[in-house]
């Protein structure tokens, strides 16, 4: 090296020495006595946690299988799989609405996404349950003609449908929002091209705009996901047996409120964990054009052996 | 086959006129391109000949004169002797015999080359997905890249991402290709092989309208220049002629940027 020669800015050593693959990381006492202190406040806070009687941890287990909490958890997962894919097929089409050309379509979405997502979900639901004072009878007619069927609302709103109705239609109005974000976030040269090829509108937004607006759907859906499931404990308002209801159930009862709510509470953050870990497979998936192949450094015209990405 | 007998032409395009807002940027243009006929459109940024190459397939509409491609006007249909405007999907319809080479490539992100190519035969055209991956694979070949079939576009280089643009676009079989800009997002040292496989295209009697900045292109491929400035043709014909022997003022002074 010449610049050994002539005064330099870097530091002294030869070659060998100075080669980065050799360098060493310095021992860091401050990480060492931060780790120190969380790991002796974490365990020491599980230790007091698990020996507290007033915890009940024994009753904790006990119920923790009790067909009541497992018909809960039922009500609560079934409720939050329909909630939201009703939600999300309500709100790719209100997305869809609010980014058209006409006026009215926009309009309404807009008026829809307003309303829903500003007032509390809990009045909502209420609302819903109580539709009977507002609307008696629900009946299929011809605008200001004659009436095709009717059915008494009472008998049509049970607890489940106004739990449905209630949080798909709330749900509905998040989801329009994240998937019109995701759209927007897609190159406008992408839908160019698709028109440019012939495709309609539809098979363009199928094949190519939503597989490409997935990478930012994803994530925040997951947040909705979790979101939803949470929600749904805000039914046992209308007399829903969910997982809070049927927890409720038992403890007023037997009184063990606590150790009850730890059940809910374990079973609530198992059903999450296990939602990360699908979530994290589905941006795997969606993120599949995103990734450059390890074996390929620097792409190049003369034959670089076939490599098969995989999916 | 080089396309002299008397065939009415692929492309006319008639008086047309074209805003963007207060903005003309195309004032009158008319324009008759034969089978078979490769057409280099030159001129300064802003002169609307990109605008010119996107209307003939519609992705902009005109609004005066017409355009029509191979006999059926661009956008618009005659019903009961009144013209009517085409609904998208009509329009949709109408583009399918028209392949369009982008600038920025425009590849689908998600999809490997090979599903890049087939997606509109197969989706669209309605053949079979062995026969289209068949002649995805030979299409490859011809630009030079078929061991990339199975590659994600954003594994490849520039050039090798518009060579695969030019595959896709050819295997809808097009009677017309419409190229914009296609070399001038590459780096220099990726331009020659993108504009060796359009030259291969034209010889082989494709019907090419080609907008660009590369006069060598233009002088070596191009059975016919137009020079476009300001929104009108000023200047067509031989590329000898145009390039090599210009009569307009404003055609010698935008030459002469590149000598």
């Amino acid at each position: 090296m010449k610049a050994n020669n002539v005064t330099s800015a870097s530091p002294d050593g030869d070659a060998s020495f100075r080669d980065v693959a050799t360098a060493h990381v310095p021992f860091r006492l401050g990480r060492l006595l931060l780790w120190a202190v969380i790991l002796i406040v974490t365990v020491d806070f599980t230790w007091i946690v698990a020996r507290n009687e007033n915890f009940g941890w024994p009753v904790v287990a006990q119920y923790f299988f009790d067909p009541t909490v497992i018909s809960g958890l039922y009500v609560s997962l079934g409720l939050t799989v329909v909630a939201m894919t009703l939600g999300t097929i309500i709100g790719l089409a209100l997305a869809i609405a609010r980014m058209s050309d006409d006026r009215l379509a926009s309009s309404f979405a807009a008026l829809f996404i307003w309303f829903f997502r500003g007032t509390p979900l809990l009045v909502q639901l209420i609302f819903w349950y109580n539709l009977s004072t507002l609307f008696p009878q629900l009946s299929l007619a011809v605008p200001f003609g004659p009436t095709l069927a009717s059915w008494d609302t009472n008998s049509v709103i049970t607890p489940m449908t106004a739990a449905i109705v209630g949080l798909a239609l709330n749900e509905a109005a998040y989801m329009a929002e994240i998937i019109r974000g995701g759209l927007l976030s897609v190159d406008r040269g992408q839908t160019e091209t698709a028109e440019a090829f012939g495709m309609t509108r539809a098979r363009a937004l199928w094949r190519i705009i939503i597989p490409q607006a997935m990478r930012s759907i994803v994530p925040p859906t997951g947040n909705q996901l979790i979101s939803m499931i949470k929600a749904t404990s805000l039914v046992s308002v209308i007399a829903m047996a969910d997982l809070l209801y049927s927890v409720q159930s038992i403890y007023n009862r037997t009184f063990e409120i606590i150790p009850m709510l730890l059940v809910a509470v374990i079973w609530y953050l198992l059903i999450t964990s296990i939602l990360n870990v699908g979530q994290s497979y589905i941006e795997a998936y969606y993120g599949r054009g995103e990734r450059r192949n390890g074996a390929e450094a620097k792409p190049t015209d003369t034959g670089a052996a076939v490599e098969e990405p995989s999916h | 086959m080089s396309a002299v007998q008397i065939t009415k032409p692929l492309v006319e395009v008639r008086d047309v006129h074209k805003s963007f807002d207060q903005l003309e940027v195309l004032k009158g243009i008319d324009l008759d391109i034969m089978p078979g006929e490769v057409v280099v459109i030159l001129g300064p940024s802003g002169s609307g000949k990109s605008t010119l190459l996107r209307c003939i397939n519609h992705l902009e509409a005109v609004h005066r004169g017409f355009i029509a491609v191979d006999g059926e006007q661009i956008g618009y249909r005659i019903q009961n002797n009144r013209l009517e405007k085409l609904s998208p999907n009509g329009i949709a319809r109408q583009r399918r015999k028209i392949g369009m080479v982008f600038q920025q490539f425009n590849l689908y992100p998600h999809m490997t080359v090979l599903q890049n190519i087939i997606e509109a035969p197969v989706g669209i055209h309605g053949e079979s997905r062995k026969e289209a991956t068949r002649n995805a694979l030979q299409l490859l070949e011809r630009v030079g890249l078929s061991e990339k079939a199975h590659s994600y576009p954003r594994q490849l280089s520039g050039g090798q991402q518009q060579r695969v643009a030019i595959a896709r676009a050819l295997a809808i079989k097009p009677k017309l290709m419409l190229f914009d800009e296609p070399t001038s997002a590459l780096d220099p040292e990726l331009v020659g092989e993108v504009l060796a496989t359009m030259r291969d295209l034209a010889r082989q009697g494709l019907t090419m309208i080609v907008v660009t900045h590369e006069i060598s292109f233009a002088r070596e491929a191009a059975d016919r220049v137009v020079f476009m400035d300001d929104g009108k043709i000023v200047e067509m014909g031989k590329p000898d002629d145009v390039i090599g022997n210009p009569q307009h003022s404003r055609t010698k002074a935008f030459l002469a940027r590149f000598l």
